[in-house]
């Protein structure tokens, strides 16, 4: 150890305190990190959705009974789904409002499926804090807007899903779907 | 008086909190400089390794109560969804169900340690019956964990265990109702025994800090069985006996392994993978490996009252074993005829597994009864004689001299001894 300051300008910037130990700790500890991340792993994928969970992906909604001006809901991934069979005055009505009017612009013949301009199918979840908004059934309230209205925090939705009004700051999401025949839809 | 402790930490961080709450201090003193006797051998990793198997247990444990549904309608399917869809869950269950035989196989060798280094001997006797304690939580938290899956064995495993306490008079059908919370094993007793099976091992946690606690005041036994006598004696515990934990913790772990990834069903019973049907007991119940040489013990007694008595009697008996043991010398290394004798116990308690596995039939029941009284006569007669009659080898005057080369003979003299006197 006397002789270090002799050693030092033999190994140009590097401390005599930089040891073999110091490295062997490094490396130690690195192996200690990795291995408890690889316990870590499989315990909390564990917590993540089963297979029996991503099995339940996809369900099929026959509409034959869903007649104009009606909706029903369904059940896809434990969340409520709903379809609605507009009325050709509401889809017209609808489609006349101008973009500009709306807290979260976009076009109602990019939330429905073209050749089925009348079926318009949202994941029936408020954008705001995850209540169900009234309005599926003709009986519920529909707010000013014709479309959805959340009782949780005054939210209102147009017919196509939109929000027309706050606190929900964006429209209802579209889940991914695919009509299999006129009456007859997949979710998922 | 009250204020703060003065720490020595230098991190101004690490510093203010370890002068408001010295654990800092605490860890250094307990496992950091903690004086430890320097001639341990490999038996003295099973202590700790019986410390991670309990964190295996409990942390695989919580996760599969994630996914665990306590009902006998839901039971037996939720562990075969833990298995088949739960993402690791055949890894998690393997882990815990595997966890438990290398958590006896572990906590037997470490039961083994203290016999034979004689570790239970004054002044450690408490620190013993705290691990008879542990040993007896770990059975009663083990029995229970097995009814969870709810097979044809964790349905009569349940019924015959229970039901052993319907043997003492008068109160024993009363006691096996409260058990059952009804008048067989059925929803009830698979509710609170899931609930038992979480609550326990965090008591076995709470009895491990005593059991360690304790430790820490008496210090440890080693293979002498002699007392530490100053500091030329010891180690700082890290990291001389961190790195050898660390190396037995290697070996563990691999054999863990071999069981959870090539056989993890082989010390698992098949007839376990039957749903449990309350109308049709299984041909031949056999409890887990562990439990054999206990459950030989039962059956080895025509009276029923009297085959309880002995099996709860053959684990009580340890808690009083360091006044049955009157040999004032701890280890078997000295002591000529109690280190055969030892074995012979051991011997006595494996054939009393292979018993227990068997039918209790013909040659069985002879060897059975052999065995179990020989168990009693090891503790109960010849351990008290043995320790006047037995005449000890001469202890080595400090461990420092036997390590260093002196093998209990004349002082070594020279380079060795002058520094550690020093000491």
């Amino acid at each position: 150890m006397a002789h270090s300051p002799a050693n030092g300008h033999a190994h140009p910037g590097h401390s005599a305190d930089v040891t073999k130990r110091d490295l062997l700790q490094l490396i130690a500890g690195a192996g200690a990190a990795i291995g408890a991340g690889a316990i870590a792993w499989p315990l909390i994928d564990s917590m993540n959705p089963a297979k029996d969970v991503l099995a339940l992906s996809s369900i099929d909604v026959d509409l034959k009974p869903v007649v104009a001006g009606q909706g029903i809901t369904v059940v896809w991934q434990g969340k409520p789904i709903f379809v609605r069979h507009r009325t050709p005055e509401e889809t017209k009505d609808v489609r006349a409002t101008k973009l500009g009017d709306l807290l979260d612009p976009e076009t109602d013949q990019a939330r429905v499926k073209a050749g089925h301009d009348d079926w318009v199918v949202l994941v029936g979840i408020c954008t705001h804090l995850g209540c169900v908004p009234l309005g599926n059934k003709p009986s519920d309230p529909r707010g000013d807007y014709g479309g959805w209205f959340c009782p949780c925090h005054g939210s209102a939705y147009d017919v196509s899903g939109r929000v027309r009004r706050g606190p929900a700051p964006t429209n209802l999401p579209v889940p991914p779907y695919a009509f299999e025949s006129d009456t007859k839809i997949k979710i998922g | 008086m009250a204020g703060m402790h003065k720490s020595e930490i230098a991190n101004p961080v690490l510093n203010w909190i370890d002068s408001r709450l010295p654990v800092i201090t605490m860890m250094q003193k307990e496992y950091g400089v903690f004086p430890t006797p320097k001639n341990f051998n490999y038996f003295w990793n099973f202590g700790a390794l019986a410390m991670v198997n309990l964190v295996i247990m409990i942390l695989t444990g919580i996760f599969l109560a994630m996914n665990y549904q306590p009902n006998t309608e839901l039971a037996f399917d939720s562990v075969q969804r833990i298995m088949r869809d739960v993402n690791y869950g055949w890894l998690i269950r393997y882990v815990h169900q595997n966890g438990a035989s290398m958590f006896f196989i572990v906590t037997y060798i470490h039961i083994f340690r203290g016999l034979y280094y004689g570790s239970y001997k004054t002044p450690r006797e408490l620190l013993w019956m705290l691990g008879v304690v542990i040993f007896l939580l770990m059975m009663a938290t083990a029995f229970l964990g097995y009814v969870l899956p709810w097979g044809q064995m964790s349905y009569w495993g349940a019924t015959v265990i229970t039901n052993l306490f319907s043997a003492f008079p008068w109160i024993g059908p009363k006691i096996v109702t409260l058990l059952w919370g009804g008048f067989s094993v059925d929803n009830p007793t698979l509710n609170r025994f899931f609930s038992l099976h979480y609550l326990l091992p965090f008591v076995i946690v709470g009895v491990v800090f005593l059991h360690v606690a304790a430790l820490h005041i008496v210090g440890s036994n080693n293979p002498l069985g002699i007392d530490v006598k100053g500091p030329q004696d010891t180690l700082p515990f890290h990291p001389y006996y961190t790195v050898k934990d660390s190396v037995g913790m290697c070996v563990y772990l691999m054999v863990f392994a071999a069981f959870v990834f090539f056989a993890p069903n082989y010390l698992g019973d098949p007839v376990n993978f039957i749903p449990a049907n309350p109308l049709q007991t299984p041909a031949h119940i056999v409890p887990e490996w562990y439990f054999l040489p206990f459950y030989a013990i039962l059956r080895s007694v025509p009276d029923k009252l009297l085959g309880v008595c002995l099996m709860f009697g053959s684990i009580l008996l340890l808690f009083i074993l360091p006044w049955l043991d009157t040999s004032p010398v701890r280890s078997a290394r000295f002591r000529p005829i109690y280190r055969i004798l030892i074995w012979v116990l051991v011997a006595c308690v494996v054939v009393l597994g292979f018993c227990g596995a068997r039918p209790p039939e013909g040659i069985w029941v002879i060897l059975s009864r052999i065995c179990t009284l020989y168990y009693f006569a090891h503790f109960l007669v010849i351990l008290p004689i043995l320790g006047k009659l037995e005449r000890p080898l001469p202890l080595p005057e400090s461990i420092s001299q036997s390590v260093m080369g002196g093998g209990g003979g004349p002082m070594p003299s020279g380079a060795h001894a002058k520094p550690m006197e020093k000491a």
